[in-house]
């Protein structure tokens, strides 16, 4: 029914008596996820709501058979932070930071490559398994229990998304938003890849937005081997070139990385491509309608 | 974040990145001072502006002598400078860099930037220098040498030595040419640049091998580890009301359209400048007030959309995860009594609270148009843009 995570998923927060770390805990709780433990370097033995504090992941991992992590520590320091929870032999790491330098990420991206850790952001709202659990910053109740897939490059536009979905009655299987940031942990073609695969999700929505070839990637890759139903979304189809748009990824360079370069991809491979994004859900509809039929 | 040439040229001379001797002038008098105290009988006027293509737009004069040197700075500082990058506005060139002369010899091309695709930088040469790399890459990409380097270990003198007799070159440009990449290189990785593009990189006949153009751009999130860099910010070349929005925190870009919007999120932000293109207008902006949209962002959001006079229209929209759509709802309608919005606005509040949200909207007896839908907003903006 989902992909990466369950409510079985055991998680420790890093940066767990931070503001946004300790607001996103609390959050992350009441929605149904299994926090097991918190990182804050010097307030080991100290607890946080009843989740015990350790010094190092490495202890949480020790004492709490943590399995996930949740990065909220600020930009100079998550790049470290990443390091840490992957070298404590956590397997699933979500950084929601945002603002982390490219060269930070970049080394980082390049340690982590060769170890067995799935990296998810930064720069990310993180990843839902709708009535299971969340790791993330994105409110629970838009979503609803289903068999749909979403992967998105943005935060609130995926929110947008996944509420026309609801409203129309599909649920999703998981929402994963592998973040805005010109270098991620996982792809669109990584998450797609785990989609497809899942017997629980029947179609797939993914969510890009202008600057770098990763939906080009992952539609030659749909075309070649996913049969559900795939609708798409392109951001930034009137953004100007050479402007950084909110998001460090979402930048036109050389000409390369514009809307319709992405669109056009997209729909050689087959993906139901909406030139409107009031017109997400919709189209997911009518889409896995057609599937039925056949 | 950008920054001038003979700014990028005083980073690189850090490095030991060979650069022609060259001086800033902010003015006439300061351009002839700076060019008597440069050796050689030849001196360079070239135009300080952000963009490229500066000598096709008359922006770059050689000078023989120190009365053509007054003469080119005369012309070129005030001129308004249009180049491919500039737009047909052009740019008012404030700066000049008054350089020596350099006996060229073969005009190169070599660039440092992120590859995105492989999360590595790569190190780009090619014998095509002085045209633009993009034009290259379209046309001749055979023509263009990559290296790509591991973040672990850096650029390696061996793929120097690649890139260098992959250019033919030979004795001391090849020397100094290894040297140069090295180098070039070392400046990118410690100053946190996004692009490092020498261009064109010219080899002289003495074997020197020198940066004639210079362009770095820099990470935005790494500069606060760069205050020598974040003091080369040159407000002239940013857009007055960008400006005023990054006092707020608001991530502003101005555009030429005439629909204003307001939303949280860039990903949203971007979509819903999209969607009021469908609806028939022309995005005037892109605005994304954040995660934390309060009273106070919400206000100051507005003044700034509207100190631009092409806005007919504008179309707030936001999706409340953790922000409380009703907290919205109340920042918008003080906003508009306080400043007294004319034009119509299209707002359209989802996610947490939205129900009372609508309803304090109602209550307030101002002009909104509320829409519940993305689709709806889109409809709600055509309708207004009729008007």
């Amino acid at each position: 029914m989902s992909i990466l995570l369950d409510k079985k998923t055991r998680v420790v927060v890093q940066g767990i008596t931070g503001s946004e770390g300790s607001f996103h805990t609390q959050q992350m709780v009441e929605y149904g996820t299994n926090v097991v433990a918190g990182v804050t370097p010097g307030k080991g033995g100290t607890k946080f709501n009843k989740i015990p504090i350790y010094n190092t992941v490495a202890d949480a991992v020790k004492h709490q058979k943590v399995t996930a992590s949740a990065i909220f520590v600020p930009p100079p320091f998550a790049a470290d932070a990443i390091l840490e929870a992957a070298n404590a032999g956590i397997k699933l790491i979500v950084c929601i930071t945002e603002g982390i330098p490219a060269k930070d990420m970049v080394a980082v991206y390049n340690v982590i490559k060769n170890l067995d850790v799935r990296l998810i952001g930064p720069n990310c709202p993180g990843i839902i398994s709708p009535g299971k659990a969340k790791i993330g910053i994105m409110p629970g109740f838009i979503h609803r229990k289903g068999k749909v897939g979403v992967v998105s490059r943005s935060g609130t536009l995926t929110y947008e998304a996944v509420k026309q979905l609801s409203d129309l009655k599909i649920g999703q299987s998981t929402c994963v938003g592998i973040g805005g940031d010109p270098v991620i942990g996982s792809q669109f073609i990584d998450i797609i890849k785990l989609f497809n695969e899942d017997p629980n999700t029947d179609g797939i929505v993914m969510i890009g937005e202008i600057g770098g070839s990763a939906e080009e990637e992952v539609a030659a890759y749909i075309k070649k081997h996913v049969k559900k139903p795939v609708v798409g979304f392109i951001a930034g189809q009137t953004a100007p070139p050479g402007r950084r748009m909110g998001h460090a990824g979402a930048i036109i360079s050389g000409g390369k990385g514009t809307a319709s370069e992405k669109m056009k991809a997209m729909k050689k491979a087959g993906i139901h491509v909406v030139e409107s994004p009031a017109a997400i859900g919709i189209t997911m509809k009518e889409a896995l309608s057609k599937v039925k039929s056949r | 974040m950008k920054i001038h040439e003979y700014q990028a040229k005083e980073i690189l001379r850090k490095y030991n990145v060979a650069v022609p001797e060259g001086r800033v002038a902010f003015s006439v008098d300061e351009a002839v001072e700076a060019a008597k105290s440069i050796k050689g009988s030849v001196k360079v006027v070239k135009a300080q502006i952000h963009a490229g293509g500066r000598g096709k737009g008359g922006g770059v004069k050689v000078a023989k002598g120190i009365p053509e040197v007054r003469k080119f700075a005369e012309q070129i500082l005030g001129m308004n400078l249009v180049t491919h990058q500039t737009g047909p506005e052009g740019k008012i060139v404030k700066r000049l860099l008054i350089e020596q002369g350099v006996n060229i010899d073969r005009e190169l091309y070599v660039g440092i930037t992120l590859d995105r695709a492989q999360s590595k930088n790569v190190v780009m040469a090619s014998t095509e220098g002085g045209v633009e790399i993009e034009k290259v890459a379209a046309e001749k990409p055979e023509l263009i040498l990559k290296e790509t380097v591991d973040p672990a270990v850096g650029l390696q003198p061996y793929q120097a030595r690649k890139l260098a007799f992959g250019l033919g070159l030979e004795g001391d440009q090849f020397k100094n040419a290894v040297k140069f990449f090295m180098s070039l290189y070392k400046a990118y990785e410690a100053s946190d640049a996004s692009i490092a593009e020498i261009n064109p990189l010219v080899v002289t006949k003495e074997g020197e091998v020198i940066a004639l153009d210079a362009k770095m751009n820099f990470d935005d999130n790494a500069l606060y580890r760069h205050k020598d860099i974040v003091a080369y910010r040159d407000l002239d070349e940013e857009e007055p009301l960008e400006i005023e929005a990054s006092k707020y925190n608001l991530n502003y870009i101005k555009l030429d359209g005439n629909v204003g919007c307001m939303v949280n999120g860039a990903g949203l932000a971007m979509a819903t400048m999209d969607i009021i293109k469908l609806a028939g207008g022309e995005p005037a902006n892109f605005l994304d007030v954040g995660g934390g949209a309060n009273k106070e962002t919400v206000a100051n959001g507005f003044k700034i959309i509207l100190s631009d006079p092409n806005v007919k229209a504008i179309l707030i929209n936001i999706f409340g995860g953790i922000v409380r759509c009703d907290r919205v709802a109340q920042g918008v309608i003080d906003a508009v009594n306080e400043i007294g919005v004319e034009v119509p606005i299209v707002v359209r509040l989802e996610g947490t609270n939205a129900e009372e949200a609508g309803v304090l909207l109602k209550k307030s007896k101002l002009d909104f148009e509320v829409a519940t839908t993305l689709e709806e907003a889109a409809q709600k903006v055509t309708a207004v843009l009729k008007r």
